[in-house]
């Protein structure tokens, strides 16, 4: 699964490396958090159908 | 923060088309279900989350009694058909709940994507449309297939657990499933796999929060539909954004250095 030879950013140092990828991933796990497992109700009511489509705990 | 800001160019992209493949599947597939399943949550009445009935009903009454609550209900009408008082804003029925639905779609495909693309660039990165229906797959197995198993997709009116326990729940088989299935991808070890099986099968052993009752007034046929149909969206969900990641990915650095330095 590691064929890929070039990488995206290939010249930024490993340290900054990790976080700048650590970062991305946070702020893609708070994002679907939000949309899905808010319990703000407006949140909620915006994205019912979307939760329930999803099989995310809802109600 | 340049390869940050490369990370967020893919997964926008990525998100935004397997978001908008998702919105159409779910508004063919999945959808339909749901408003279903609402005419039984409905009719049976007394259950907690009713969406529409129960809160007309309560205006129409205060509307016939008080002077004042007819003021309040015509002013806003709409509002109190589409969301219960006790429930807060809701978006109304038809077009502004599906395009609700569509945001939502598109916005968690983004931070869907971000996880994905931020995750396979620790392990080298998505090498093109292929190697991203891989990653799809995992995707699927660890934010679908995992957390369903234990907490399979319900319908409005189905009886459940607590709410945040089953959240709980849903994000530790997430995050276990994660480690096991890295662990027998990128760790030749035979330990270290008997350990992946071990946090894969650990969540079910301690099984997932159950409601008090299993009683609904939803039929088992609608509801098998729905488990049905959100797996199979689901699927083709991550498939879609596994593949446009290694797509969009390939053109970025197909161009080599200089679309890099552009960006930087």
């Amino acid at each position: 699964m590691t064929t890929a030879s070039v990488s995206l950013g290939a010249s930024v140092s490993s340290q900054s490396r990790f976080m700048q990828l650590a970062l991305a991933a946070l702020l893609g796990i708070f994002v679907m958090g939000f949309v899905g497992f808010s319990h703000i109700d407006a949140v909620h009511n915006a994205a019912h159908d979307y939760r329930h489509s999803m099989a995310f705990p809802c109600h | 923060m340049n390869l940050f800001r490369n990370v967020v160019f893919i997964a926008a992209i990525a998100g935004l088309v397997a978001g908008v493949v998702l919105a159409c599947l779910q508004a063919y597939a999945t959808v339909p279900l749901i408003l279903k399943a609402e005419v039984y949550e409905q009719a049976g009445g007394g259950h907690h989350h009713d969406h529409g009935a129960p809160a007309a009903t309560d205006s129409n009454a205060m509307s016939t009694t008080a002077p004042a609550g007819d003021a309040m209900s015509s002013a806003a009408p709409a509002a109190a058909e589409a969301a219960p008082a006790d429930e807060g804003w809701a978006p109304a029925e038809g077009f502004e709940r599906f395009a609700f639905s569509v945001l939502a779609n598109i916005v968690t495909g983004i931070g869907f994507a971000l996880i994905l693309v931020a995750v396979s660039e620790f392990a080298g990165g998505i090498g093109g449309w292929r190697q991203g229906v891989f990653w799809g797959l995992a995707g699927f197995a660890v934010f679908t297939l995992a957390p369903g198993l234990g907490l399979p997709p319900e319908l409005p009116a189905m009886p459940a657990a607590d709410l945040t326990q089953r959240q709980i729940w849903w994000w530790a088989t997430v995050a276990a499933t994660t480690a096991g299935l890295g662990l027998i991808a990128f760790r030749k070890s035979l330990p270290l796999a008997i350990l992946a099986v071990l946090l894969i099968v650990a969540p079910h052993v301690v099984g997932a929060p159950q409601p008090d009752s299993y009683g609904t007034a939803i039929p088992e046929g609608l509801h098998h539909q729905f488990v049905v149909a959100v797996t199979v969206t689901n699927l083709v969900f991550w498939l879609v954004l596994g593949a446009v990641v290694g797509v969009v990915r390939g053109r970025f650095t197909g161009t080599a250095t200089s679309l890099r330095d552009s960006f930087a």
